[in-house]
């Protein structure tokens, strides 16, 4: 038992290190400076950059946090605090079944809603579909971080004769900070990695980001449009910007270890 | 109700005239509590049977009882406390200085600001500093204060739970970081910084050693001068050694109240007698 279970925890571990090893190997190769700094260079042609793309990516995840941190956190706070058991349970549902709903869907419903009254692919589309996913993740995870406040915290601050949503605003989710920044991160790493929702709704240029309402290139739909290019030169451009999205989704992540395990600050 | 604060302020200042013991019969005046018939539910569990009893003011009251049997319920409705647990339902009247704090007109915030509350796991804020912690109630209630106001009451809150000597040069540190002892007393500095005219204390030394209880005992003699003390203990002997009244709970009723080395020496009830002789609970 103990060696079946050793063998698949390698076996998963493994796959997990091929993948990133295979990346960076290939990636590492083509990437350099001017790869960060410069525009792409039209279909074909050696060099260039995907500092278009970059950018595109940050002002992407940037307007999804800017609309998904305040609803989802919004809506955590609501579910551990003051929804009562029924309400809170329904919309604990609703935001569970939107975690696992399919990116895609959540790209062809961004479309149907934004792309198709507006006229126009956009950036506010694509930010829209990403919070979309950012949502859920952010609302259980700041709920569960709430949660963990120990009771005897929330009854020792009523006690003292402080109006419940002062309680909460100043007690309860200065306590569950450490839960809440995590989730925040992790659903910003998800947001920043997908693409489906993307091919929608941001569709992707050549120009970079040219304003809300345009449609704007993003490191994932640079990747699958290289990557699925007949030239050779497209294809290392792919596995290169597949590094900078994996490094760039990994200093998120290692915010967020880095966030758990300072736990609490001493406040000076 | 500021008329209240401002005179409880005062109080705490001016007036150090020694606690009245065994106020029974005399009318209640200052911080003094005057309980008629309340009845506590958890959801159709009927928890606290129909009390009446007369708490009081500047003075410390202990009420004593085996584990169940009401008298955390009880303090738990003295500051309105009870009906935040989901299901919990009070009926009766508990009059502060006349006033009943269960009146509809009255907002329950504005009670616990005047009834204080020391719980029996020490529970400081862990996001806050010592400082913060002890700022608290004050910051987050409705009155406005400046910076020195606030240092000046966390330092005079810390002084009169015995603990600024040890803590005043580690302000900025987190409360977290305190030994259980202090942990509590730093509790009883954040009850005491508004200025309530009531603490209620529910087993505060249960999860203290005995040398940190007795810091919190003598405590308790020194804040009986400005202060109503409840006390609720399951040690006898510490219900003895502190309190100037003891009430016997059992079962949800109130069976036996009065001064306590009459309690503690000759009971009146057979019930009473038992329990603090330890032939039950």
């Amino acid at each position: 038992m103990i060696g079946l279970c050793t063998a698949f925890t390698l076996l998963a571990v493994a796959v997990l290190l091929l993948i990133l090893g295979y990346t960076l190997f290939h990636g590492f190769r083509h990437l350099d400076w001017g790869f960060i700094t410069e525009a792409a260079r039209p279909m074909g042609e050696a060099g260039g950059g995907m500092r278009n793309e970059i950018i595109g990516t940050l002002i992407l995840v940037a307007l999804a946090g800017a609309i998904g941190v305040p609803v989802g956190l919004m809506c955590g706070i609501f579910l551990a605090e003051f929804g009562g058991p029924k309400v809170a349970g329904g919309v604990r549902f609703i935001a569970d079944v939107l975690t696992g709903l399919p990116s895609i869907v959540v790209g062809v419903f961004a479309y149907a809603i934004l792309v198709r009254p507006l006229g126009s692919f956009s950036v506010l589309a694509g930010g829209v579909a990403l919070a979309i996913i950012m949502i859920p993740i952010i609302a259980r995870t700041a709920e569960e971080s709430l949660r963990l406040v120990s009771p005897a915290v929330r009854e020792g601050a009523l006690a003292l004769g402080i109006p419940r949503w002062r309680a909460v605003m100043s007690v309860i989710i200065p306590g569950a900070s450490t839960g809440i920044i995590t989730g925040v991160l992790l659903a910003m790493a998800r947001a920043a990695g997908e693409t489906a929702p993307l091919l929608f709704t941001s569709l992707g240029n050549y120009f970079g980001f040219q304003g809300l309402f345009e449609p704007s290139s993003a490191l994932p739909l640079a990747i699958y449009q290289n990557a699925t290019s007949p030239y050779r030169v497209d294809q290392e451009q792919a596995w290169a910007a597949a590094v900078v999205l994996v490094l760039m989704i990994l200093a998120i992540s290692m915010a967020v270890r880095w966030l758990t395990a300072r736990g609490r600050p001493s406040r000076g | 109700m500021f008329g209240a604060r401002i005179k409880g302020f005062f109080r705490q200042s001016v007036d150090d005239a020694p606690p009245e013991r065994s106020a029974g019969v005399s009318p209640v005046v200052g911080g003094g509590l005057s309980v008629q018939d309340l009845r506590a539910w958890y959801g159709s569990f009927l928890a606290v049977k129909g009390i009446t009893m007369e708490i009081p003011p500047k003075a410390i009251t202990a009420l004593i009882g085996p584990s169940g049997c009401g008298k955390s319920t009880f303090i738990r409705c003295l500051n309105r406390m009870h009906e935040v647990t989901p299901g919990a339902r009070v009926e009766g009247h508990v009059c502060l200085n006349g006033e009943d704090i269960y009146d509809p007109a009255v907002d329950p915030v504005t009670v616990r600001a005047r009834v204080g509350m020391v719980f029996q796991t020490p529970n400081p804020f862990p996001s806050m500093s010592i400082f913060d912690n002890v700022a608290a109630g004050l910051k987050l209630t409705r009155w406005r204060r400046s910076r020195a106001e606030l240092e000046e009451a966390v330092e005079r809150s810390l002084k009169q739970a015995a603990l600024w000597d040890e803590v005043k040069d580690k302000l900025h540190r987190s409360g977290a970081s305190l030994s259980g002892g202090q942990q509590q007393r730093l509790c009883i500095a954040r009850a005491i910084a508004v200025q309530p005219e009531v603490i209620l204390m529910d087993e505060p030394c249960s999860a203290l050693d005995p040398v940190a209880t007795l810091k919190i005992e003598e405590l308790m003699q020194e804040l009986k001068r400005n202060y109503t003390i409840v006390i609720v203990t399951h040690n006898m002997q510490q219900a003895a050694r502190v309190s100037d009244r003891t009430g016997f709970f059992l079962m949800g009723e109130l069976i036996e109240y009065g001064p306590t080395d009459e309690i503690f020496s000759r009971p009146h009830d057979r019930r009473t007698e038992d329990y603090i002789t330890g032939r039950f609970g």
